[in-house]
């Protein structure tokens, strides 16, 4: 199916695609990044916190060792203040175990212009110095403004620009799924 | 159509509720080593001081660097003010140097009013106290203040009961204060001497009294307001000393209030006057996180106030 042929709303992922996608992505950041030990899982808020929650419990599962998973919020450090006016603060919690010198796993619910992360990026320099940085999204939806790209992907989902993509977990909207609409 | 924040009376309950928030939260980032924050590149703000006014002046100066805006302070003194430019020269000056906030200090009520609905700027104007007023950024500190000590840091402070002492007829502060304090659902009552009591307090939004001590029993917070020396010699009272006596809080009376009642005061203080020095630096005393809860609260309102600000524009546009 492509974007254009795409009902006004479809429902693309399910609470079970989700839980596959999560057991998924958690198997290839251990495998490349050769098991927990440094590792640091920070999700942007909001969905991409309880995304990074379910990951690193569900790495704490397989190698037997707790993940530290901790909560980014870029608010402050957007681009757009002059176009979308302020807008609440979340929390941002950095595990105590800090994240310098450490592999820091930015999780998203959606990557779309790559502001976000931009915005991520520059709030994780002012909170220390990671050893390294990568990313992990449940959607990628494209139309990329930025040259950034994701380390590991859910779901690739083409959409044209006008769409929007929902994204919601249960312990923030009740439910978990991933809907299409436009 | 701009917002600005001239007054406490601006602030609707969730408004109030949702600076106090972002403040909470603001909050957390001095906690950092790298405690500045780049919401506000690029953006200009104009400190406009037409009196003397350090705290409060390098309260928004810290919270406005701290957004990493750019600030650009201008003191009456020593400035072209008092070669006698008008406020409206002095306004259009600062337009043309493209000023996104201005923060207003002025002696003359409503200078920021004035300000803000001539049409002289096009930029935010934040009331930092003018005349016998308003205060309305002192009223949101002491409220956050409040918040985290009464009201474990969220929500409003329904219920809550605060005395505010002192020289009610002269101050900014307590106006603003009985303001915001009743939109957040406390109970307020100002005690002062009659002499102190500006015409018309019986139609503020708050209970009125002569008495400290029946006002200090079982009260969660009391805010002593300072006496300024000018006045002690304008017979508003006979002495410094029966001052003291009825009006000024002592430990005897500080433990009038209720289990974990604290002590505030906007400074500056005159130990010995309205506050003794024993319950200024005692264990109720919150004086000094006063202070640092001003710029939190202070950025909140920036941050909030700028970005709305250009919503509007986008609006509009």
């Amino acid at each position: 199916m492509t974007a254009a042929d795409m009902p006004p709303r479809a429902r693309v992922l399910d609470a079970d695609d989700i839980s596959r996608i999560v057991g998924r992505i958690s198997h290839e950041i251990l495998e490349r990044s050769h098991g927990v030990h440094d590792l640091v899982l920070l999700g942007i808020q909001t969905r991409g916190v309880p995304l990074a929650h379910r990951i690193g419990a569900r790495m704490s599962d397989i190698e037997g060792v707790p993940v530290p998973v901790g909560a980014l919020d870029i608010t402050m450090y957007r681009d757009d203040l002059s176009l979308r006016g302020a807008r609440p603060l979340h929390s941002t919690d950095v595990p105590v175990e800090g994240i310098d010198g450490r592999l820091v796993v930015l999780v998203d619910d959606v990557l779309f212009s790559g502001r976000t992360i931009r915005a991520a990026l520059d709030a994780l320099s002012d909170l220390g110095r990671p050893r390294a940085v990568q990313l992990a999204v449940l959607v990628d939806r494209g139309h990329r403004e930025l040259p950034l790209r994701a380390d590991y992907v859910g779901k690739n989902i083409p959409t044209s620009i006008d769409q929007a993509v929902r994204v919601r977990m249960t312990e923030i909207d009740g439910v978990d799924e991933v809907v299409v609409e436009g | 159509m701009r917002s600005h924040l001239l007054s406490a009376s601006d602030l609707s309950r969730e408004d109030a509720i949702a600076v106090l928030d972002t403040a909470a939260e603001l909050a957390r980032v001095t906690d950092r080593a790298v405690k500045k924050l780049p919401t506000l590149r690029g953006r200009t703000v104009v400190n406009l001081f037409f009196e003397d006014s350090t705290r409060t002046r390098i309260s928004f100066e810290a919270a406005a660097k701290r957004l990493s805006a750019d600030v650009i302070t201008f003191s009456a003194k020593g400035s072209s003010v008092s070669k006698g430019e008008s406020l409206k020269d002095t306004a259009l000056t600062l337009e043309a140097m493209g000023a996104d906030a201005v923060i207003v200090r002025h002696g003359a009520s409503g200078a920021p009013h004035r300000l803000a609905h001539s049409g002289w700027i096009d930029g935010v104007v934040i009331n930092a106290g003018d005349g016998t007023h308003e205060h309305p950024t002192q009223a949101l500190l002491d409220a956050y203040t409040l918040r985290h000590h009464l009201a474990g840091g969220e929500g409003a402070l329904d219920g809550r009961r605060v005395v505010i002492v002192g020289d009610v007829l002269h101050s900014r502060v307590a106006r603003s204060n009985v303001l915001l304090l009743r939109t957040l659902g406390a109970h307020v009552t100002v005690v002062a001497p009659p002499t102190l009591l500006p015409v018309g307090v019986e139609t503020w939004p708050c209970a009125v009294s002569y008495d400290l001590d029946a006002a200090l029993a079982g009260a969660d917070a009391v805010m002593m307001l300072r006496v300024q020396a000018e006045r002690m010699n304008a017979a508003y009272f006979p002495s410094t000393n029966e001052y003291s006596r009825r009006y000024g809080l002592d430990v005897r009376r500080a433990d009038l209030l209720a289990d974990g009642g604290i002590v505030m005061h906007p400074g500056p203080m005159n130990r010995g006057m309205e506050i003794s020095a024993e319950v200024a630096d005692g264990p109720r005393s919150v004086i000094v996180e006063q202070v640092t809860n001003g710029v939190h609260v202070r950025m909140a309102v920036l941050y909030r106030l700028l970005g709305a600000a250009d919503l509007t524009e986008e609006a509009s546009a």
